[in-house]
């Protein structure tokens, strides 16, 4: 496993009491492997990708468990030995592309930068390796672009600038966090099949953050879906799209529209996600799920083996089976 | 007669550098058009749904409809009273210094609909109505979720009486499933008032759900308008198709995906001929040359002359 989380909680301690914003949250990725997460706002997802690269807005912080890269615990590391992991093993791609880089200098700049923090290069290799990462993310005319600053671009090319930083320094883990979101949705396909093809001939492992189940369908292997901090069912990708095991799941998977040759009425959650101090007692999601009973009111469920997923719901308890 | 016609309607905006620079530097005044000859009719009762990239100029259409902006040339004729606009971000269209209503009575007061001890009455069905309780009048809007401000949104609107209501994007900013109980209750209000939308959005899918005719634009145009049935079972321009193949597959059918090349050209200076020929696959030197006419509501040379 290049990445593997265990029992990952993190709070933000504020005048009104602690917040839990992620409780005890397990998961790996294998190498080659694509785990997208997904969830709605709030759900923690963003705080899991910040909290592995320990990037957690204060005053968050990391209240239990750990985290391995490479069977390496990174979580207890100090600040100093942090940032070199950050870049040279662990590569970030954030939704906004023009607050990844930086306005007053070229892309070149950027790129070289990076390779030369990282990477034991002359100048001139560096140089040779930021124009061949250019081409290799599908930038035309790379040799030119070079010399363009972040403003010459467009949103699409961007994006694929930060990819090629994220990739620089080889790393064995990408973190992607809503890359395409900002994108339309003919630009979108390009940066998803960029992404999938870095992690097949590279054998990086991505985690890929993202809102919309039509781009984990595209990319992922694997899939865990987040609701209230907690991670609620993590399985195939296959599995989880077309016979979602948890309540959740089943109401998200309905409610998002599909190109339809006609009006059709969509599947409703009713109700919200519950706030971080007011999640319910027994499984957060009990207020709005149609299956619940009473041992849903009182015990909150761990991930329960169902089919190939785990899903974390009393229905899958073996006494309910 | 429909509620609403567009007639070669075009917008120009003026991006020229200030004064000072175009005289030293001796440049011209620059200009660049936003939507370009649209031609569109929305009758009573349906909804139309615009779609495109961001940057084609659909939100420029709303706002041309509303009266936001002029057109620069071109027709627009509205045959009912009133319209009223639904905006995407709910955060920035309520003002939070208001309750609730007062937000939701200020077109009720200002257009002088209800006489004025009827108005609370009049309040509270139209928060019943979006899915909000009469309780909830008394609150200010920071006291509530995206999904639920959407909604006082929609009561705002609905107070004004509107024969139209224009949506721009109004479920971008939300979550997929609060976005569904947006959308089912704007088909649920549509059935029960008979009202008219003209729904904006850049999501396909979205568009599917809602729309009974649905017009794609590209750089200011509208390259193909037909009924939502027909378009997403057989888009026959090549940029609907593009738009449609790009859409990431949820059903996970594996069907190969054609890889879409290139982005938006620049408005400033949009490629001559069909705007959508440098990216198009079908593309001759007619495309490059003329621009197309819309023939049968579709603006394409290659669905014209057959060769598609």
């Amino acid at each position: 496993m290049i990445l593997s989380v265990e029992n990952l909680t993190v709070q933000f301690p504020t005048r009104r009491g602690t917040l839990t914003a992620l409780d005890s949250v397990s998961f790996s990725i294998a190498p080659g492997e694509v785990l997208g997460v997904v969830g709605e706002s709030g759900a923690g997802k963003s705080i899991t990708g910040m909290a592995v690269i320990r990037l957690l807005e204060p005053p968050g912080r990391i209240a239990g468990g750990e985290v391995r890269l490479e069977g390496r615990r990174i979580d207890d590391l100090p600040h100093e030995e942090m940032r070199k992991v950050r870049g040279r093993r662990i590569g970030v791609v954030f939704q906004d592309p023009l607050t990844s880089l930086n306005p007053l200098y070229t892309i070149g700049h950027q790129l070289v930068e990076t390779i030369s923090t990282h990477l034991p290069l002359t100048g001139k290799q560096a140089r040779e390796r930021a124009v061949s990462l250019l081409k290799e993310v599908g930038i035309p005319g790379a040799e030119a672009r070079f010399e363009h600053y972040p403003h010459q671009f467009s949103g699409g090319m961007r994006q694929r600038v930060v990819i090629a930083l994220a990739i620089a320094a080889e790393p064995k883990l990408i973190i992607a966090d809503e890359p395409t979101t900002a994108l339309d949705v003919s630009i979108q396909a390009q940066i998803i099949a960029l992404l999938k093809r870095l992690a097949q001939t590279r054998g990086t492992a991505v985690m890929l953050i993202t809102h919309d189940m039509g781009v984990i369908a595209e990319t992922s292997d694997r899939v865990a879906v987040m609701y209230a901090g907690r991670i609620v069912e993590i399985g195939p990708v296959r599995d989880v799209i077309h016979a979602p095991r948890h309540p959740y799941t089943v109401g998200l998977m309905g409610s998002i529209p599909k190109i339809a040759s006609r009006k059709t009425r969509l599947v409703q959650i009713d109700g919200a996600m519950p706030r971080l101090n007011a999640i319910p007692r027994g499984c957060a999601f009990n207020p709005r799920c149609p299956k619940r009973f009473e041992r849903c009111l009182a015990e909150r469920p761990g991930l329960l083996p169902a089919g190939t997923s785990e899903a974390a719901c009393w229905l899958h308890a073996p006494a309910a089976a | 007669m429909p509620l609403l016609r567009l007639e070669a309607v075009s917008r120009d905006f003026d991006v020229s550098r200030p004064w000072l620079n175009r005289v030293l530097e001796g440049e011209p005044r620059r200009s660049l058009r936003a939507v370009d000859r649209v031609d569109l009719e929305v009758e009573r009762g349906e909804t139309l749904a615009l779609v495109g990239e961001s940057g084609c100029g659909k939100s420029t259409v709303a706002r041309l409809i509303v009266g936001l902006y002029a057109p620069t040339e071109g027709r627009i004729a509205f045959t009912g009273r009133r319209m009223q606009m639904i905006f995407q971000d709910p955060y920035a269209s309520l003002n939070p210094r208001w309750r609730v209503k007062d937000i939701v009575a200020e077109p009720i007061v200002v257009l002088g609909l209800q006489e004025e001890k009827s108005i609370q009455e009049r309040v509270f069905d139209l928060l019943v109505q979006v899915g909000l309780s009469p309780d909830d009048a008394a609150r200010y809007p920071h006291e509530f979720s995206g999904g639920q401000r959407q909604r006082i949104s929609i009561a705002r609107a609905l107070a004004g009486e509107p024969d139209l209501l224009l949506c721009d994007e109004p479920t971008s900013a939300l979550d997929v499933s609060v976005q569904a109980q947006i959308l089912n209750l704007m088909t649920e209000l549509q059935r029960r008032l008979s009202l008219t939308y003209v729904f904006i959005s850049h999501n396909l899918a979205v568009v599917s759900q809602v729309a009974d005719r649905v017009g794609v634009m590209y750089l200011g145009r509208i390259v193909e308008l037909g009924s939502s049935s027909s378009l997403f079972a057989r888009p026959r321009h090549p940029y609907t198709r593009m738009l449609l193949d790009a859409v990431p597959d949820l059903q996970m059918s594996g069907k190969a995906r054609t890889p879409v090349a290139g982005e938006v050209p620049n408005p400033l200076e949009p490629p001559p001929g069909c705007v959508f020929h440098p990216r198009c696959p079908h593309a001759n030197e007619r495309c490059r040359a003329e621009r197309p006419a819309v023939i049968d509501s579709i603006a394409c040379h290659a669905v014209a002359e057959g060769r598609i």
